[in-house]
């Protein structure tokens, strides 16, 4: 596995972990409610017009986040 | 015996909770308020053998933390109203963060049964969950469901019963490992509280307090009889576990519930590789396409334009003789009118009715707009629109989920703000939905049309396409920067919600589910809205009818009206009927007269065309000579009639014009006139506009009685270029701009009030937006006259002043961006987390 970085830098499509989640508050709440806890697989599926906001793939559902919420989460690539 | 039994309705958003709820109950609901907030309460019933079961819906929610005001109400629902049993919806295709919220229920040791919904995605899928290992895993009652078709309700219902006759809970214990023991230590000291320990789930409120939670610390002040001692201890936890562990309680707590979510469903769920949940995906590969996207979402925005305001306008016309026979029923039904003056009740009650049926005239187009909505809802698509929107509104305060209350609001031409409104709801973000509901009513609702037409096509006739482009583009200009403008200012310090969300697999709504929906919310907003609109324009008749005219006007008309009567009365005097007519047979025959035209309205066969004149010739063989012209003296006579129905109109209209000068409302438009002279407003102007609060068309109807309709034979706009002989395309240009800005009418108002729960906003909105209307009219039409503009030019000059402020605000960073830039260039990604 390589080094973590953040979400907002992740390709499109590119298979992902997330390693860290730092928010706090409701934000970490609603991120922690979703289910993105560290350990988690996901993979970015596509970016708005304006490349922001993201949809993130989790293994059963899609979501979406702004990329400042993105800013929370570092990920790391997993090679396959 | 009979008894009764209190069931919640708990699940996720997105799990099917409310075809679980239609399924169980069936026709017979209610939708209501939880009380003090905006959050929807609906509630079911359903018999069980003798029991009468009340199920109530529980708002949506990923968790039972009380952070967002869903979950707060869900909470306090549990807590509070002591439900005898809770089913909880979860979505048997993504079964593991559906048991996140599951553990919490049951941590809370409510007697819970599981409705494992949506079977048929989960088979689709590939997936196969083992109810018996869930059931044993859970140790409550598991029931698979799909709620779509039916399938399980008998199940779920035998399920609660022996949930409610066994009423023991076996509550589900989450190992939260090094934290255990703090728990222990807070759990003991809250079960040494006698009415605490028997009223409160104490294992429960300890990890709520650990958790650092505001509800569950308040609830502790108010049944604990020493709290601070609690506290004190639940303090010196937290402080211990974060230097012991390394990370806090609140994310040590959710990441153990995870994780015992997760291991469930490793242990019950089955999957076949290599199948996902493709399609919905194959489909946001191109709804959510970055240029498909938008196209896409403007065509379906179009054929949301086209299908609700184009076909229910042409669907609205068609109705509308029901509604005009309801206005010519209770016509019929009040006493008969009079020659000049009607009696009060009369003139009252039609304008009553009238300000009603004005309001249901749109009925048909709310039903189709409603539809639309619901479809677009239980299709998925909406979090989609916001997603492709949301980084264009978010530079003007505003959320993805604006665009929908916009759009109904009527960001072209054509809308209703009241829909628009009642859409804010759906926006979680507390300072984007008030921005969203303070700029709703700036767009162009279809009742502002009329008044545009008029103006348009008085003093803009040649360039009548280009006027009406600019006012309906012009206002887009304007509510985005005034959206910034209030989000950086008075709406400041509102809350933000984040704006992460789930974006649901698409389904094909049902009819049957639309329907309901589109009829539950039309009957909610005919409820609502007709009955507060009755009482208002009770209150418009007094203020532009009182106090009336003086006696001296009133003698000096009644002499006119005797005149043309009397004149009348010479000619009848020449023929056969002299004896048979009298002075009082006058007013008799134009009414007979106007009672045989609306009889003949829209009918086009000559046969029923015959029926109707028989009735009437048996009726009243004298009247009906005169009326339908029959005889040498019938036709003499007809001639005659027509000057003094063409005199009574005339005195009609210069009446109700002086009683409108003399009014209340009258005088108000007076008294303002040395403002709104700036803005190019007369006094007469001033009274149409204030005429419009109630509903926006008014605007147009006062106009057209102060500048007289009847009779004359000329139109509004003829009469009203004949009248106001100063007006210049500039006056037009600066009413044109203070009505699309005009504050929002009475029955906006009133959802405004409902949407944003608070007097003061409702107030708010009403006065910043007659500000600003009055503030842009003065600009547009002082700034216009001081540098000789045209009304042309001063139209696109403004244009072009508008979308410039745009461009500008747009660049604005917010509060919370321009923090976030001073932070990026030292610390690009935070990572100091756990």
């Amino acid at each position: 596995m390589k080094t973590g970085f953040c979400l907002r830098n992740a390709q499109v499509n590119q298979m992902l972990k997330i390693v860290t989640v730092s928010a706090e508050g409701e934000l970490g709440r609603r991120i922690r409610d979703l289910g993105l806890i560290p350990g988690t697989e996901c993979k970015v599926i596509g970016k708005a017009p304006l490349k922001d906001p993201v949809a993130l793939r989790l293994k059963d559902f899609t979501l979406t986040l702004r990329n400042s919420e993105a800013d929370h989460i570092t990920v790391a690539a997993l090679e396959d | 015996m009979s008894s009764s039994l209190l069931v919640a309705l708990a699940g996720q958003p997105n799990c099917g909770k409310s075809t679980v709820f239609n399924m169980l109950t069936g026709a017979r609901q209610h939708v209501a308020n939880y009380p003090g907030v905006t959050v929807e309460k609906k509630t079911g019933f359903f018999s069980l053998g003798d029991m009468r079961v009340e199920l109530v819906d529980l708002p949506g929610t990923y968790s039972l933390t009380s952070y967002s005001l869903e979950e707060r109400v869900a909470r306090d629902f549990l807590l509070n109203d002591n439900p005898g049993v809770v089913i909880d919806v979860a979505d048997a295709s993504n079964l593991k963060r559906n048991l996140y919220l599951t553990i919490q229920l049951l941590e809370m040791e409510v007697p819970t049964v599981v409705a494992l919904n949506m079977m048929d995605v989960a088979t689709r899928r590939g997936q196969s969950v083992d109810i018996a290992k869930l059931e044993q895993l859970l140790s409550v009652p598991v029931v698979p469901t799909v709620a779509k078709k039916g399938e399980g309700k008998e199940a779920v219902r035998i399920a609660v019963e022996h949930a409610h006759a066994e009423k023991t809970v076996a509550p589900f214990v989450v190992d939260y490992g090094p934290l255990e023991s703090r728990i222990d230590e807070i759990s003991a000291m809250l079960a040494g509280d006698p009415t605490l320990g028997a009223q409160y789930p104490v294992r429960w409120l300890a990890v709520k307090l650990l958790e650092n939670d505001h509800e569950a610390e308040v609830l502790l002040r108010r049944v604990h009889s020493a709290p601070q001692g609690v506290l004190d201890a639940v303090v010196l936890a937290r402080a211990g576990f974060l230097e012991g562990e390394g990370r806090d309680i609140e994310r040590h707590i959710a990441y153990a519930r995870h994780a015992a979510a997760g291991r469930i469903a490793r242990e019950v769920v089955a999957v076949e590789e290599g199948r996902g949940r493709s399609l919905s995906d194959r489909a946001d590969r191109f709804i959510c396409h970055r240029f498909l996207g938008p196209v896409i979402l403007v065509l379906i925005l179009l054929a949301l334009y086209q299908v609700s305001i184009v076909f229910g306008g042409w669907l609205a016309a068609e109705v509308w003789p029901l509604w005009g026979g309801i206005e010519t029923f209770v016509s019929d039904m009040l006493p008969a009118a009079g020659f000049a003056e009607d009696p009060l009740v009369r003139s009252l009650g039609e304008w009553v009715v009238k300000s009603m049926t004005a309001i249901l005239n749109y009925l048909p187009i709310f039903l189709l707009l409603f539809a639309f909505i619901a479809a677009m809802e239980d299709s998925g698509y909406m979090p989609r629109m916001a997603f492709i929107l949301d980084r264009l509104f978010r530079r003007f305060g505003l959320h993805g989920q604006s665009t929908l209350p916009m759009i109904l609001g009527g960001v072209y031409v054509g809308g209703c703000a009241i829909p628009g409104v009642m859409a804010t709801k759906a926006i979680p973000d507390e300072r984007a939905r008030l921005a969203t509901i303070l700029i709703v009513p700036m767009m162009n609702c279809l009742a502002k049309v009329p008044l545009y037409l008029i103006l348009i096509d008085a003093y803009f006739p040649q360039m009548g396409g280009l006027a009406m482009f600019f006012i309906a583009t012009v206002t887009l200009f304007m509510a985005l920067p005034v959206a910034k403008a209030l989000s950086l200012t008075i709406l400041r310090k509102k809350e933000q919600a984040p704006f992460i969300m789930e974006m649901p697999p698409y389904h094909v709504p049902t009819m049957g589910g639309v329907a309901r929906r589109s009829i539950e919310r039309t009957w909610l907003f005919v409820k609502k809205i007709i009955t507060v609109v009755a009482a208002v324009a009770v209150v418009i008749f007094v203020l532009i009818n009182f106090p009336g005219l003086s006696d001296t006007r009133r003698a000096h008309y009644a002499a006119e009206e005797k005149a043309a009567i009397d004149a009348f009365m010479v000619e009848v005097d020449k023929t056969e009927y002299k004896g048979v007519i009298t002075h009082d047979d006058v007013l008799g025959i134009i009414l007979f007269d106007e009672a045989l035209r609306q009889a003949k309205v829209g009918v086009t066969d000559q046969a029923v065309s015959d029926t109707i004149n028989e009735r009437f010739d048996t009726a009243n063989p004298v009247y009906s000579a005169v009326v339908r012209r029959q005889g040498d003296s019938g036709r003499t006579l007809n001639r005659e009639l027509r000057k003094v129905v063409s005199v009574r109109k005339q005195l009609r209209r210069e009446m109700r014009t002086e009683r409108f000068e003399g009014s209340f409302l009258g005088v108000v438009g007076r008294a303002i006139e040395p403002v709104t002279q700036y803005a190019g407003f007369n006094w007469r102007i001033n009274i149409a506009l204030l005429s419009a609060f109630a509903a926006k068309e008014n605007s147009a109807a006062t106009l057209g009685a102060i500048y007289g309709i009847d009779g004359s034979g000329q139109s509004v706009e003829e009469s009203m270029k004949q009248e106001e002989a100063g007006f210049t395309p500039l006056h037009a240009l600066a009413l044109m701009l203070f009505m699309a800005l005009y504050p929002p009418c009475i029955p906006t108002s009133i959802m405004v009030r409902h949407q944003s729960n608070s007097t003061k906003w409702m107030m708010f909105s009403i006065g910043y937006q007659s500000l600003l209307g009055l503030l842009v009219a003065t600009l547009v039409f002082t700034g216009g006259s001081m540098l000789a503009l045209s009304g042309f030019q001063a139209m696109w000059a403004f244009y072009a002043l508008c979308v410039a402020v745009t461009v500008v605000m747009a660049m604005i960073p917010s509060r919370e961006e321009a923090r976030a830039a001073s932070e990026d260039g030292k610390e690009p990604c935070k990572e100091n987390c756990s």
